[in-house]
């Protein structure tokens, strides 16, 4: 008898490994390795230990970051996932204006982050911008480069306008996914337009609202580019996001070493809370386990 | 409970549709009396869906009304009109459990507390998921799904009528036979009227006391499944219903007589002075059709037989027609036969309804 197997179907997976190994694997681990080293000028490193970790752990710097980052990605969860199913109800389901609504919702998602950054940087402005200026004549005081509420609003609504699309989308593909069946049984069951929202459409948006709260829940608290574009941080630290503070750790004061326990600190508290996350959220709708009874 | 009366219902699906003529209901007007159970059979594409909807409320009909017992309700929504729907897909809403799913639509109507918990315990018995009552609903199997979905029409007492849009599609086989006995039960024990759209005609037959036939748009008949079995109206609901269906053989009368591609055919009197239609055709079931020996009959050739256990099909061909007929299974088939129809089962057909019968 032939062998029905061997080992050489290892080799297709190779590439892959390489692949795997090159982009991922190989660059972490150099952040690894500075981040138990310090570093002087001349190329020179001596070992640290762990007392970076614990450098960045206890610095108030890091604390008031991390809170910081916490806040802006509540408040945008807040305000886009509820914005976001209300703006894929309210869109049409069939006929000519569902292809507009759609490109329409794409387009803030097409456009490069430094670009909406830098929109809403002139937009915002008291002197030349559109915004500034009606709210300025308002009689409201807004600046968002002097006061820190102001900077604060800017960089949450500029991300309500470039990223709750993506709630809308997502949100959409689960309603049209809804069978008509559904909306006629509720009508003959006699159940209101909020039954049906709370019976029938959001538990059939469940996965998909699980999609979207994950993927803004990390890309907000990654967000670096457009407050960095628009407030650059500012005023003060109070929009300075732990990438920002990152960014500054790295490059601006040339600590290789601490940036690089921060990153991997930073990147271990998303994968957390990810994963916190998908779990709490998979698990409610679930059944609990049966406490006696047949079956 | 309620007599649903259909007054002259004609149904385009847009304004367009209409003006072309092309009506998806072309016009049925009929009758369904209180606590009867009917079948709506017939191909897809019948109308007989459109006409499901119409009587529950989901569609307006272009033209005509719906009336329960003397009422117009042909403008009033479906939850107005109080009837229950059952669809092909188990409508269930996936987080409640089956008892809350049971109570939804009292709660919607705002039914005291105290009188919904012993309704849905005595339907959660009825319909045989008491053991399954605080389960999430949609962890349970298809049958059990569409079990729930009939339940909660039924458990609000006095509906006009349950309608069933094919329930029994997505259910395994032998779960269907089980299903709808139990249906069958229900309807015995509650006395509502209910209608069951189906395009199988096993299912129609053994549910409904009344089948009505329906064919591009239209009802072509109405009647139980003996009147369906003996006397088809029309050649459609011959062909429909039976398996296999009626033989309808095109044929020109003549003098008493028939020809059907040149075989001539002695007719009972009461057929042979009908009058003919554009087409005339000969309808027989393949029931009583019998072989004879060569020379006594005629001739025809033999193309196939089955043989389905209990009784064998002969497949043959009269010219250009192909003509079926049942055979005991013990009875041989001999290479060379003729066939002979049994005279007084013979009906005719003049532009496809009926005209004669012997």
């Amino acid at each position: 008898m032939e062998k029905t197997w061997n080992n050489k179907a290892w080799f297709f997976v190779l590439p892959v490994l390489l692949l795997v190994a090159f982009s991922a694997v190989i660059p972490l681990m150099t952040v690894v390795n500075y981040s138990v080293q310090d570093s002087f000028g001349n190329n020179q490193f001596f070992w640290y230990g762990a007392d970076w970790f614990r450098e960045v752990l206890t610095s108030e710097r890091f604390h008031d970051a991390l809170l910081r980052n916490l806040l802006f990605s509540a408040i945008i969860l807040a305000i886009e996932v509820p914005l976001g199913i209300l703006v894929a109800l309210a869109m049409p389901k069939k006929g000519i204006w569902v292809p507009v609504c759609l490109v329409l919702m794409a387009l803030p998602l097409l456009i490069p982050w430094n670009v909406v950054g830098t929109i809403w940087q002139v937009f915002a402005r008291t002197d030349i911008g559109l915004l500034g200026y009606t709210v300025d004549a308002l009689g409201i005081d807004y600046n968002y480069v002097r006061n820190v509420l102001d900077a604060w609003v800017t960089v949450v609504v500029m991300d309500v306008w470039h990223w709750t699309s993506l709630v809308v989308l997502l949100c959409y593909a689960g309603l049209v996914s809804i069978p008509d069946a559904y909306y006629q049984a509720a009508k003959i069951d006699g159940a209101s337009r909020w039954a049906v929202f709370r019976y029938i459409q959001l538990p059939k948006m469940g996965r998909v609202l699980l999609i979207a709260v994950l993927l803004r829940f990390m890309d907000s608290f990654m967000i670096y580019t457009e407050p960095f574009v628009v407030t650059g941080g500012g005023p003060g630290n109070s929009t300075t996001f732990l990438s920002i503070d990152l960014v500054k750790l790295a490059i601006g004061q040339f600590n290789i070493g601490e940036a690089a326990a921060m990153s991997l600190i930073y990147f271990l508290i998303i994968l957390l809370l990810s994963w916190i996350f998908y779990t709490v959220m998979t698990n409610a709708g679930n059944d609990k386990p049966m406490t006696g009874g047949a079956e | 409970m309620a007599r649903i009366r259909l007054d002259h219902i004609r149904h385009a699906y847009s304004p367009e549709l209409a003006k072309a003529n092309n009506y998806a209901l072309r016009e049925v007007d009929t009758a369904f009396e209180d606590g009867g159970a009917y079948a709506l059979l017939g191909p897809s594409g019948c109308g007989k869906t459109t006409l499901l909807n119409i009587i529950s409320g989901l569609l307006t009909p272009s033209e005509g009304h719906v009336r329960f017992d003397d009422r117009d309700v042909t403008m009033l929504t479906p939850e107005a009109r109080n009837i229950a729907q059952v669809f092909q897909f188990p409508v269930i809403y996936d987080t409640m459990t089956v008892r809350e799913n049971l109570g939804f639509p009292l709660k919607n109507r705002k039914v005291p507390k105290a009188e919904i918990g012993p309704r849905v315990d005595d339907m959660l018995r009825r319909i045989g998921l008491a053991a399954k009552a605080d389960r999430k609903a949609r962890g349970l199997t298809a049958d059990e799904k569409q079990k729930i979905s009939l339940g909660r029409g039924l458990v609000r007492s006095d509906v006009n009528a349950i309608l069933f849009d094919e329930p029994l599609t997505v259910i395994d086989p032998h779960m269907k036979w089980q299903l709808r006995s139990e249906l069958k039960q229900l309807h015995r024990e509650f006395q509502m009227t209910m209608v069951y759209v189906t395009h199988d005609q096993t299912e129609a037959l053994t549910f409904a006391d009344k089948v009505v036939v329906m064919y591009a748009g239209e009802v072509v008949q109405i009647g139980t499944p003996e009147e369906l079995f003996e006397r088809p109206q029309h050649t459609f609901v011959g062909y429909f219903i039976g398996s296999p269906g009626m033989n309808v053989l095109p044929c020109k009368l003549d003098g008493g007589e028939a020809t059907i591609s040149g075989e001539r055919i002695k007719l009972p009197a009461a057929i042979g002075r009908a009058k003919s239609g554009k087409t005339t055709e000969l309808g027989i079931r393949p029931e009583f059709v019998s072989l004879v020996p060569r020379g006594q009959g005629i001739p025809v050739k033999v193309e196939k037989v089955e043989d389905i256990g209990s009784e064998k099909i002969v497949r043959a061909r009269l010219g250009e027609h192909r003509v079926s007929a049942i055979l005991h299974e013990d009875q041989s088939v001999p290479a060379d036969a003729d066939i002979a129809f049994a005279e007084e089962r013979l009906n005719l057909y003049a532009d496809s309804w009926l005209v004669a019968r012997a």
